[in-house]
C-alpha cells in the first residue's frame, strides 16, 4: 500500500518546497542509534534472534499510542522486496547503501507514509531511527526523532548506562547515538575552489563532510553531506544547535561564492546554466553522471533566479529519478545501461517541457 | 600534555622517529617510556607503527597475555574488538572497560554521557545522576558555610533517596 507508492514515486517529502535556506540546503536528517538490552548487537545475532528483534520492533511501532502520536508506521522485511526495490529505497535516501548489501534476512525497514520517518531494523544497530526533512530543519528533525524514540521505548528496553548513555555497536555512535546531517548544494564553493579549505575547517570543528550518498568525499552534482562526529559528552540540543549555526555560516559562504562567480564571469556562469538546461530539455541519451551534473547547474540557475518556474522539488525528484534502480522500476523490467540512458533522457525531458509533469 | 599511552600522567619523554621522511612523535610519561623502552638509547622494544597504528590497538601487555579476554555474554574477544572496533553486546562495554575508555576518549574526547536517557530504564540512573550532583553541591555549600542552602539540598537529597527506595 504505502510502500508501493514509495517504490513507484520518485518524489519524497524531503524534497518538498518551502524549506528553510532551500537555495543551499537540500535536506536535513537526524538519526538515532538504539539497541535492545536483551540481544547482542546485530553483527552477533543468530538468524532466529534477528527475527525476534524485527518482531519486537514490529510490535512497538504498531502500538495505537504510537500511531496516534506520530502517525501510522509500517514495517516491511527487506526479504519481501526485490533487489531493485531495495535499491530504490537507497536512491530515495530512506535507507543506507550498507543496509541492503549482502544477506538481507533478518532486516526490516519501518516507514511512515510520507517517508519523513524511517527506521532501519538490524543495520549496524538494532534500530536506526531517522527523520528526513526538506531544507534546514535539524531542530524539527530532532524533536520528531526523539518523540518516536520515546514512544518506542515504552515497549522496547534499550541498552544504556548512566555513564555511556545509549550503548550501541560502534563506539563512534555511543552516548546520544545522534547523528545529525544536512545535504548541501555547494556549486559556488566548488567552482571557486574554496571547498577544500572549508572542508578542512569543518574537520577541525568535529564535523564530517561526505559526498552525496554518504560514501567517500567525491560528490556527484555538487551535493555534500555535513554531519557531527562527536556523539558522547554533549547534549542533543547542543549538537543540533552547533551544527545548525555552522550550516548557516556555510550557507552564507556559499551565497557569497555564487555572487562572486556571477560578478567575475557572468557570461560563463549563465552559459553553463542555460547550456545544461538546454541539454536536459533536449537530450535523447544521457548518462547518470551527466544528468546529475546538469541538474546541479539547473538548481544553481533556479537559486540565482536566472531560471523561473522550476521548483527545487522537481530537481530533487529528477535526481532520484535519474538513478539506475529507479529507472528499472519505472520501466517495469531490467534495462541495459544504454536503454537506461535513453529512458532517463526521456523522463527528464518530459518533466522539464512546458506543461510537462 | 598527557602521556599518550596511559592518558593519566603528564608526558615528560618526547621521542621523535623519522623513517622514510615520515616523522612520528611519541609523548610518554617516564613510567610508560621505561616500560616500552622508548628513550633508553636502545632500540625501542615495540614497533612504533603498531604502537600508534589505529584507534583500537591493545595495550602492549595485553599482547603478551596468552589468552585474549572474552565477553562472557556474547563471546566477542578483545582481539576482535581491537580488530573491527565494534562491540558485540551491551555487556562488552564493561568487560573491555579500559580499552573502551581509551577508544571513547580518542573519538569523543570524553567518556561521560550528558544527553538523553531512556525514560523508563533511565529513570533510576537519572535520579542517581541528580543525586550525585546534589551531593557535590551540598559539599560545596558546607564548605562555603551556606548552611541554609545546605539544609535545602539535604532535604532534596533525602526526598530523592526515599523515592529511589520506594520505586524499587
Amino acid at each position: 500500500m504505502a510502500l508501493k507508492d514509495t517504490l513507484k514515486n520518485p518524489y519524497s517529502n524531503w524534497m518538498k518546497d518551502g524549506g528553510a535556506e532551500a537555495d543551499v540546503v537540500v535536506s536535513s536528517r537526524v538519526r538515532l542509534a538504539r539497541d535492545l538490552a536483551a540481544y547482542p548487537f546485530p553483527h552477533r545475532l543468530s538468524p532466529e534472534q534477528a527475527e525476534e528483534v524485527v518482531h519486537a520492533v514490529g510490535l512497538a511501532v504498531q502500538q495505537s499510542k504510537t500511531a496516534a502520536a506520530v502517525g501510522p508506521l509500517e514495517l516491511t522485511r527487506l526479504a519481501e522486496l526485490t533487489p531493485v526495490e531495495r535499491q530504490v529505497l537507497v536512491e530515495k535516501h530512506l535507507v543506507s547503501p550498507d543496509f541492503i548489501k549482502g544477506d538481507v534476512t533478518g532486516k526490516a525497514v519501518v516507514l511512515r507514509a510520507d517517508e519523513v520517518v524511517s527506521i532501519m531494523v538490524n543495520e549496524e544497530d538494532h534500530l536506526r531511527i531517522q527523520c528526513l526533512m526538506p531544507g534546514l530543519a535539524l531542530r524539527e528533525g530532532w524533536e520528531l526523532a526523539s518523540r518516536v524514540d520515546d514512544l518506542l521505548e515504552e515497549t522496547l528496553e534499550y541498552a544504556c548506562s548512566e555513564e555511556f548513555g545509549y550503548l550501541v555497536t560502534c563506539p563512534t555512535n555511543v552516548g546520544t547515538g545522534l547523528r545529525a546531517s544536512v545535504m548541501l548544494h555547494l556549486p559556488g564553493l566548488v567552482a571557486t575552489r574554496m571547498l577544500g579549505e572549508v572542508i578542512s575547517g569543518l574537520g577541525k570543528l568535529g564535523l564530517t563532510v561526505r559526498g552525496l550518498y554518504g560514501e567517500g568525499t567525491k560528490a556527484t552534482g555538487d551535493l555534500f553531506q555535513v554531519s557531527n562526529q562527536i556523539t558522547l559528552g554533549r547534549q542533543e540540543e547542543e549538537i543540533i544547535h552547533d551544527l545548525t549555526a555552522l550550516v548557516r555560516r556555510l550557507v552564507s559562504q556559499e551565497r557569497e561564492a555564487r555572487k562572486r562567480l556571477y560578478r567575475e564571469q557572468p557570461e560563463a556562469l549563465e552559459d553553463r546554466i542555460f547550456r545544461s538546461y538546454g541539454i536536459l530539455q533536449n537530450a535523447r541519451v544521457i548518462e547518470s553522471e551527466e544528468a546529475l551534473r546538469r541538474l546541479s547547474d539547473l538548481r544553481l540557475g533556479v537559486a540565482l533566479q536566472m531560471i523561473k518556474g522550476i521548483p527545487f522539488s522537481l530537481i530533487a525528484e529528477l535526481m532520484v529519478l535519474s538513478q539506475p534502480a529507479f529507472l528499472i522500476k519505472a520501466a517495469g523490467r531490467n534495462l541495459a545501461p544504454a536503454e537506461r540512458d535513453v529512458l532517463r533522457a526521456r523522463l527528464i525531458r518530459e518533466r522539464l517541457s512546458p506543461g510537462g509533469k | 600534555m598527557l602521556c599518550e599511552r596511559c592518558n593519566k600522567r603528564p608526558a615528560t619523554v618526547h621521542y621523535t622517529e623519522i623513517t622514510n621522511n615520515k616523522k612520528q612523535e611519541l609523548h610518554l610519561c617516564e613510567e610508560c617510556a621505561r616500560e616500552t623502552g622508548v628513550g633508553s638509547f636502545m632500540m625501542p622494544q615495540l614497533v612504533l607503527h603498531d604502537f600508534l597504528g589505529g584507534l583500537f590497538q591493545q595495550e602492549p601487555q595485553a599482547v603478551v597475555e596468552p589468552v585474549s579476554r572474552e565477553c562472557p555474554r556474547c563471546g566477542l574477544s578483545e582481539r576482535e574488538f581491537a580488530r573491527r572496533g565494534l562491540l558485540g553486546c551491551s555487556d562488552c562495554y564493561a568487560v573491555f572497560r579500559p580499552a573502551v575508555d581509551q577508544v571513547l576518549r580518542r573519538i569523543h574526547g570524553t567518556v561521560k554521557h550528558t544527553g538523553k536517557l531512556p525514560r523508563r530504564s533511565g529513570k533510576k540512573t537519572g535520579v542517581q545522576r541528580e543525586l550525585k550532583r546534589l551531593r557535590q553541591e551540598l559539599e560545596a555549600a558546607v564548605r562555603r558555610e551556606e548552611y541554609e542552602k545546605a539544609a535545602e539540598l539535604r532535604d532534596r537529597i533525602r526526598e530523592l533517596e526515599q523515592g529511589l527506595e520506594g520505586g524499587k
